[in-house]
């Protein structure tokens, strides 16, 4: 059961051949057995999950309408709002906080008869490339558990990985799904900036954030992405345009397939192996009838260093209010308002988001503003126009989704720098606000998963998952699994 | 004692009348219990996002065409990033470089006539929170009350035109008339849906017919009219005894070599030793105004201006606003006090001062004393009673015009009562003051049983013996003393109980007069 896909489960409940109760109880055993040692879920009420699933069953029972993932087990990274649920975001300051309401994509989940199993580790605040940053655990790649799952959204990737979940709900600000997913060997996706809407997702780079799915297949993460996007009147940023059925029209391939190839996404750095992965996947995609046209994104070699200060400077202000005044970690002793708010805060953030917090208030800082955010604006929509012009001449642009398949845990810990590079191909995409996805093309002699990147045009999520599951059609890379 | 200019500019917060917040849904109700308007959005917890209440843009757009300014075609938030306990999210939403309306003006009333005070931008922003300091005994407790959190306010901020502290005042009480006149906000100042800070600072005339200026200092904590005035007075003094002790004992120095341009003359700053030796300029400070003292407090002085982090709110989208909006709300703010007071003179020949007083009262006044005229035919006599008792009676009794008892229909009536009967004035005004239990004219005469004698007959008598008991007046009169007359006519209203028709005694004591 664990190597059956949400769709299939569900078929499986549809025939009466399984239930919401035994699939939750399968998957939580597998959590019991295994995440001692990967360390995917921060919390996990097993009591809770399964009351979720009986009362789905009473539902499917008692001949009511079920929603479209009645009795799918999905783990949420913990930068989204579960009401009544501690909701951590990977951070002592917030070790005790419990929201009294729901995400919206947690909303939309309830709403579907999904089961909420539980609560994944992510780098604090979602700041990290590793899932290393979490003030609580480090999360371990279910393929090598030397190695990281990749971040911020480790956890989730792992907990789908390593099938404790068979969906998972991570964010992505710079790659935070879709580079896990590709050093998990799993699909992940990030939408389009406001097809998901934020509310609930306690804010990182406000401009950037993004919800989307993870799945063992490209179906799968369809499905999760038609439960979770759409409109929602709290976020003025979430775009009022209706989700088409992503699920629907999945398996007609776009003909004809332009295939846009930038140079700049196979330059200096990227390990000879991902590439070999990455020509072979194009080469399945030639075998199609797709074309292949070299293009070029100008603009992408400063995508890293614009990120940097974009993100960090809305961090800076998105993370103030962690102040211990209203809510949130207070240190115990304190000499006055100031000494406390600097103490609660310097024992509440970990050494990456302090980093983060001071780079961002310096870009923003008078006599600097002009030199490094407003710059940094600028360049960034020369980024996005270089987007714009590649999607006039091609469907979607492929490239390796990291410079390098999963690396050792401590290995880039002390260098920030390198740590920042590992999602040199996945940052563009935030900064321009289109879509991307990550899928399993190949493996390491090592026998460590590699991922594609597929980018689309701002809201061409459907033709994204066409393209993505032709790939899968003619592969069967998404199939294997982690011996764990 | 030197002579100097006063140069005053106003920033004036307003409360926008919503029903809810700027980016939420909680009330926007003042008084409730502490903390019990407040939701997770306007708390700042993690996750949540601001969404724009459009009453409030509407509103707000409303007040900037009234005071003549330009509107932007796009305007966008900004985060404003500072630390403070009674703001939760430790940044405000508001409005930077590109706020949605600026360069308007506003004309107030000043003893050499009316003037234009210039206003350099309006834009909106949320309100913060209040702090509460408990220090009863053993208790050294800050409370933060979140209520006012997130209100929709307008921050109105003038250029610096106001040369007295009663010009400051007139600006404050024109915009208060101007922005309750168009719904925008109650301003009441008690209650804080109107605040005010004022910079102020001197430019003294030197010899060479150049000017000094004086450090500015921005007054803070005015809670009422009668401050911002006696603070700003008191103010322009202190700084004008400031500047010459200081500039005496040498501690200040005037800096001609850089001067700027004022109008249409030029200032030379003030400059001091620094703690390194060198001369630098006084800086700007804060003061507080002490209504119980009558005196500013400089509260300190800033070294470098603040720096409030301000970048573009990711979490909201950019407003545009369209030809068809803006003539939508032009169309529906109405009459203005200032064009109503222009209107006033022209259309019922009404003195300056008249109608000044009447569009003072607000749009529901001056309805009501059009319909009074509109009853009588009488603007001048319909503006004296409204002005007057009807003014005054609303006054004492703390009601606004709404709530009159007396209806125009029944004043004006009244008034016509009065021309046709010739009933005095003193007597008339007992006939009003009944009318205020509602009843009309007519029935407030037959209930005081007033009967006005106008028989000429009876008056010519009366008159007569009047002449007859009074040979002093009449000889007084002879010798052209007009207002002897007076004794005469008195005599008559003593004699009819003031019921004699005014007009008739006076023409009979004239003709009478004249034959003696």
């Amino acid at each position: 059961m664990l190597d059956l896909t949400a769709t299939e489960l569900l078929q499986r409940q549809a025939n009466g051949d399984s239930s919401a109760e035994s699939i939750t109880q399968t998957f939580l055993a597998q959590f019991r057995q295994h995440d001692s040692r990967i360390r995917a879920f921060l919390h996990v009420d097993e009591a809770d999950a399964i009351e979720q699933a009986k009362a789905i069953d009473a539902k499917r029972k008692g001949g009511e309408s079920l929603g479209k993932l009645a009795g799918i087990p999905v783990a949420v990274k913990d930068v989204l709002c579960t009401k009544g649920r501690r909701t951590t975001c990977g951070s002592k300051i917030l070790q005790n906080f419990v929201p009294p309401y729901d995400a919206h994509v947690i909303t939309k989940l309830k709403e579907a008869d999904a089961i909420l199993i539980g609560k994944t580790n992510c780098d604090e605040f979602a700041m990290g490339s590793s899932t290393e940053n979490s003030a609580y655990q480090t999360t371990r790649n279910p393929w090598d558990l030397e190695r990281t799952p990749g971040g911020s959204s480790g956890g989730s990737a792992a907990s789908v990985a390593a099938s404790q979940a068979p969906l998972a709900l991570g964010t992505d600000t710079g790659g935070s799904i879709r580079q896990p997913a590709s050093l998990c060997g799993i699909v992940g996706m990030k939408p389009s900036y406001g097809r998901v809407s934020r509310f609930g997702l306690i804010a990182y780079g406000s401009s950037l954030d993004q919800v989307g799915p993870f799945a063992q297949d490209v179906r799968d993460a369809a499905l999760l992405l038609e439960v979770i996007a759409g409109h929602d009147p709290r976020d003025s940023t979430c775009v009022n345009t209706p989700v088409p059925p992503y699920t629907a029209m999945l398996d007609e391939p776009i003909k004809p397939l332009t295939i846009g190839v930038a140079k700049q996404f196979f330059g200096k750095g990227l390990d000879s192996e991902v590439e070999q992965a990455v020509r072979s996947a194009l080469k399945v995609y030639e075998g199609q009838g797709a074309k292949i046209k070299d293009i070029s994104l100008p603009h992408s070699p400063y995508a890293v260093a614009v990120y940097y200060l974009v993100a960090t400077a809305e961090a800076s202000s998105n993370l103030a209010r962690y102040d211990g005044v209203h809510f949130g970690h207070r240190t115990e002793k304190f000499a006055g308002l100031i000494d406390m708010v600097k103490k609660s805060r310097g024992e509440g953030f970990g050494a990456e988001v302090k980093r983060r917090i001071m780079l961002g208030t310096y870009a923003l800082s008078s006599g600097y503003i002009d030199a490094y955010y407003l710059k940094a604006l600028k360049v960034r929509r020369l980024i996005r126009q270089d987007f714009d012009q590649a999607f006039a001449q091609c469907d979607v642009v492929m490239g390796p989704t990291s410079p390098t398949a999963a690396f050792k845990i401590g290995e880039k810990a002390d260098d920030p720098l390198a740590m920042y590079l590992s999602d040199i191909y996945t940052i563009s995409a935030n900064l321009a606000g289109i879509c991307g996805i990550s899928i399993p093309c190949g493996f390491t002699k090592s026998g460590l998963p590699i991922g594609l990147q597929i980018l689309g045009g701002p809201f061409a999520e459907e033709k994204l998952l066409r393209v993505a599951r032709l790939h899968e059609r003619e592969t069967d890379w998404h199939k294997r699994r982690p011996a764990l | 004692m030197m002579s100097y200019r006063t140069i005053i500019g106003l920033e004036v917060h307003v409360q926008l009348l919503t029903r809810t917040k700027l980016f939420c849904g909680c009330a926007t109700t003042f008084g409730l219990p502490p903390n019990s308007a407040t939701c997770a959005v306007c708390c700042g917890l993690p996750g949540t996002l601001p969404v724009m209440n459009r009453t409030a843009f509407q509103l707000a757009l409303k007040a900037a065409v009234a005071l003549n300014c330009t509107i932007a075609t796009f305007t966008k938030w900004d985060r404003k990033n500072y630390y403070y306990p009674d703001l939760p999210k430790n940044y405000q939403i508001s409005q930077y470089d590109l706020p949605f309306s600026s360069e308007g003006w506003l004309e107030i009333e000043t003893p050499a006539g009316a003037r234009k005070i210039g206003i350099i931008r309006a834009h909106l922003e949320e309100d913060a929170g209040k702090m509460l300091h408990d220090e009863r005994a053993g208790k050294n407790d800050s409370l933060v009350d979140l209520n006012r959190t997130g209100t929709p306010l307008l921050e109105i901020v003038s250029h610096p035109d106001m040369e007295t502290a009663e010009e400051a005042k007139a600006y404050l009480e024109e915009l208060r008339l101007l922005l309750r006149e168009i719904g925008v906000s109650d301003c009441e100042m008690q209650e804080g849906s109107l605040r005010c800070d004022a910079n102020i600072n001197l430019h003294v005339p030197q010899p060479d017919g150049s000017f000094v200026a004086t450090p500015i200092i921005e007054v803070k904590n005015l809670n009422t009219f009668r401050g911002v005035e006696r603070s700003l007075k008191y103010e322009s003094e202190r700084q004008a005894a400031e500047l010459q002790r200081n500039l005496d004992a040498g501690v200040w120095h005037v800096d001609a070599t850089r001067t700027s341009k004022f109008r249409d003359y030029r200032v030379s700053p003030i400059t001091q030793r620094k703690s390194d030796g060198a001369l630098g300029p006084v800086s700007k400070a804060t003061a507080g105004w002490d209504e119980r003292t009558g005196r500013t407090e400089i509260q300190r002085r800033k070294e470098e201006a603040s720096d409030y982090c301000y970048f573009p709110e990711p979490d909201l989208v950019p407003v545009t606003v369209d030809a068809d909006t803006l003539e939508r709300v032009r169309a529906e703010l109405g009459e203005l006090p200032a064009a109503q007071k222009t209107r006033l003179q022209s259309q019922y020949g009404l003195p300056v001062y008249d109608a000044g007083v009447l569009s003072r009262q607000g749009r529901a006044f001056v309805a009501y004393f059009e319909a009074v005229v509109k009853q009588c035919g009488d603007a001048k006599e319909a503006c004296n009673w409204t002005m007057n008792d009807l003014l005054s009676t609303l006054n004492d009794r703390k009601l606004d015009i709404k709530e009159s008892s007396l209806s125009p229909e029944n004043l004006g009536e009244l008034i016509s009562e009065i021309q046709a009967t010739g009933l005095n004035k003193q007597r008339a005004r007992e006939v009003y003051a009944v009318m205020l239990d509602g009843l009309t004219a007519k029935q407030a005469i037959d209930k005081l049983g007033f009967k006005v004698v106008a028989d000429e007959g009876q008056l010519l008598e009366l008159v007569r013996k009047a002449i007859a008991a009074n040979p002093k007046a009449v000889a007084d009169f002879k010798k052209g003393k007009v207002k002897a007359a007076d004794a005469i006519k008195g005599f008559v209203m003593r004699e009819t109980k003031g019921m004699a028709k005014t007009e008739m005694v006076q023409q009979l004591v004239m003709r009478e007069l004249a034959k003696e």
